[in-house]
This record gives structure tokens, C-alpha cells and sequence, in this order.
């Protein structure tokens, strides 16, 4: 609502800068920390000249869930996902602990994932997390999306809350990340439409009842009022796709992985927010 | 006991005499309200939190009986007025009998 408002300032008074009117009001502030929500957009961005975390758009009730982490709902989900940090599985007899000493030295990883590993592949948290589980732990794959995922990558990315996002898009990443842009801008499924056509076109528009955001990735996994959970990216690439009444591509597959890259490049610049509130 | 239940309690450390303290309780709890069916056709059974109390130095601050309708994961925020140090004491009350308790102490500044 507050965006609608200051978009309509903008539009009738071209020449005063948008921080200005922004006010104090707009300013994210987590547990004294001070988030960057709006940002020149980065070089490779085509369309779009200043970029806006999901925070700008949402209501002032669900923005202050989000300043203070014992109203943020995500921070059940964080809880638990610290005793599953220390919680021994698997054939080798090892928790998370064994080998990270303590969620901490995670520190400035969530900033710049997804991001190539050594053998050229492109890799994301949730993978790393099932690396681990599957050939340290000797403990099963946990399901990409599933509850204790989506709180281990929650505490992993809290860790690296306020650092700005920093994707290698070129080098070895090029080739994933064009990929990525190009399912960006692809238009799929009944309704034909593409990520850009809502997230990029129509952002601070109306959806029926909410407001589309430029469908930033930097506070995920994200607590979602609808749902009372923690969401995962790739879980809500499926949920967008599912409305635009597309088959959903798989969790974890390439082209997620790709397209997670490219929306991610999109936000850097932003601040992470992991774990953050929306609607 | 109901699965991954996990109390959150935040109290100021510290307080004037006298001093009227914000406290936030919030619990995890499915609160399951018993009147949701399985994919077989069941009825799955209610289990939810019944009852929440706080007490400071053994004075009721506040006591509230739930009941099904109460969402998932009741989050209570109130007032309490602190008279001296001492000690909040937190409990839930589970439909199963069980009863998960938190305390914090509050100094006088």
C-alpha cells in the first residue's frame, strides 16, 4: 500500500529523488541492523533502473513482523533447526557439529549462492546441506523443500542476514546464468506468461488482493503468512508456476538451479533478510 | 507430548520497581483442533495447547483457557506490572497431559 503511494509521488513529481519522499517509515532496521530495501539495479539488468526487496511491498503489519525476531514467526522454524544442527544421524554417527564448529562459520555463504563449484557444476545450499548428509552423515537425503531443510538453510542464511548479495555471474557462471535469464523471460503455460511479466512489468501493481513484488530471493526461505511455514525458492519458482498454470519444473532440477542464479543476480546489491515475513 | 514443541519467552532483564513490562510468549504447537479428517476419512483427534498461565513470584499474572480455534503456534503478548525482582514462571498445558514450562528472572535495575 505504501509503495502504491509513493509511486504516484514519484509519477507527479518527476524531480525529487525517490529516497527522499521514501521517508523513515520505509527503512528496515532488524534488530538494530539497518537492511538496504532499495538499490540501484545491477548493470546487467536491462529494464529496471532501482530494485526493491519483497519488504517494500508488503503491509505495515507484516513489515514489523519482520524487525524484530521474537515477533518473526521463522524464528520457531530457527529454533528447531539449531537442535538439528547438534542432533547426531546416520551411519557415521555425526551431527552438522561434528565438522562445523557452529552455525557461525557459515557466515557470508547465503550472500553468494548459488555460485560454480570446483568441478564446474552449478551448486546451491540445500545441495550442499544433502552432500553432507549423504556422504559425511551417512544419513538419507532430506526432501528439498521439506521442514527441516527449509530450517537448516533458514539458520545457515541467518548467519549471513545484513551482508550485501554478491552473485559471480560471469566466468564459468555464464553459461547457467543464461540459461536462467532466458527462462526468465520465457513465457510458459496456460496463462503464457513470464517471471517478467509480473515481477518485472507489473511490480507494485495489484494481483487480485496483494501487491506483486519484483520477486527478490535475498530473504529466503521466507516465513509465508499463508502457509505458517518457512518457504524455500525453489518451492516458491513452483508456486508461481503453478498459478500461471504451468508445470512446475523439479525442485533441485537444472532449470530451478539456473533460474535461482539469474533471480539472484537480480538482487545484488540488496541486503540478505533470511528469514523474512511475507504475505 | 505433541512433536516439536519449543517455548519462546521474551522478558526484560531488568526493570524499574513498579515498571509495567511488556511480555511475549509464543509456543509451537500444531494445535491439531480435532475436527479435520484423514486422507482415509478419520477424524483426527484434537490436540491442542488447553491452557496457558504466567506467574510472577508465585501471583497469577494471567491465566487463559484456549480452546480449539486457536491457531497454530499461539503467540500471547501482555503487560505485567514488575513490584519487586523475581521470577516469571511461563506454563502450557497440553490436551495429552503434558506441561511445558519456561522462567526468567527480572532484576531490579
Amino acid at each position: 500500500m505504501k509503495f502504491k503511494k509513493l509511486i504516484t509521488v514519484v509519477v507527479g513529481a518527476l524531480a525529487i529523488p525517490f529516497a527522499a519522499i521514501a521517508g523513515e517509515d520505509s527503512q528496515l532496521t532488524v534488530e538494530g541492523q539497518l537492511m538496504v530495501t532499495s538499490v540501484a539495479a545491477p548493470a546487467h539488468m536491462e529494464n529496471v533502473d532501482e530494485i526493491f526487496s519483497g519488504w517494500v511491498f508488503r503491509k505495515d503489519e507484516t513489515q514489523a513482523l519482520q524487525m524484530d525476531d521474537f515477533d518473526n514467526p521463522a524464528f520457531i522454524f530457527i529454533d528447531k533447526a539449531i537442535d538439528t544442527f547438534s542432533k547426531v544421524e546416520g551411519t557415521a554417527g555425526k551431527a552438522c557439529v561434528s565438522c562445523h564448529e557452529s552455525p557461525e562459520v557459515f557466515k557470508g555463504l547465503r550472500a553468494s549462492m548459488p555460485r560454480i563449484n570446483s568441478s564446474g557444476e552449478l551448486e546451491t545450499i540445500p545441495e550442499l546441506v544433502n552432500g553432507c548428509r549423504t556422504e559425511r552423515m551417512g544419513a538419507e537425503k532430506w526432501k528439498w523443500s521439506g521442514g527441516d531443510m527449509a530450517g537448516i538453510i533458514g539458520l545457515i542464511g541467518l548467519q549471513s542476514r545484513g551482508m550485501t548479495v554478491n552473485v559471480a555471474i560471469d566466468g564459468a557462471a555464464s553459461s547457467a546464468w543464461d540459461k536462467g535469464k532466458d527462462l526468465y523471460y520465457t513465457r510458459v503455460g496456460q496463462l503464457n506468461m513470464s517471471c517478467a511479466n509480473c515481477h518485472e512489468d507489473n511490480y507494485g501493481n495489484m494481483i487480485r488482493a496483494d501487491h506483486l513484488s519484483m520477486g527478490q530471493i535475498n530473504g529466503f526461505p521466507t516465513y509465508r503468512l499463508k502457509n505458517a511455514k518457512l518457504n524455500t525458492i525453489h518451492g516458491r519458482f513452483k508456486g508461481c508456476m503453478k498459478n500461471i498454470r504451468a508445470t512446475p519444473y523439479k525442485e533441485g532440477g537444472d532449470e530451478f538451479k539456473a533460474l535461482e542464479l539469474y533471480v539472484a543476480s537480480r538482487s545484488n546489491g540488496l541486503t540478505i533478510e533470511t528469514p523474512s515475513v511475507r504475505n | 507430548m505433541a512433536k516439536g514443541v519449543k517455548a519462546r519467552v521474551k522478558v526484560p532483564k531488568t526493570a524499574d520497581v513498579g515498571e509495567i513490562v511488556t511480555l511475549k510468549t509464543l509456543i509451537s504447537h500444531k494445535m491439531e483442533s480435532g475436527l479435520r479428517k484423514d486422507s482415509d476419512g478419520n477424524k483426527i483427534p484434537q490436540s491442542i495447547i488447553n491452557r496457558f498461565t504466567c506467574a510472577f513470584n508465585g501471583n497469577t499474572v494471567i491465566d487463559v483457557k484456549m480452546a480449539a480455534a486457536i491457531s497454530t503456534n499461539p503467540y500471547f503478548a501482555f503487560d505485567a506490572v514488575v513490584p519487586e525482582a523475581g521470577e516469571f514462571h511461563f506454563t502450557w498445558y497440553d490436551d495429552d497431559g503434558s506441561i511445558y514450562e519456561e522462567k526468567k528472572s527480572v532484576k531490579i535495575a
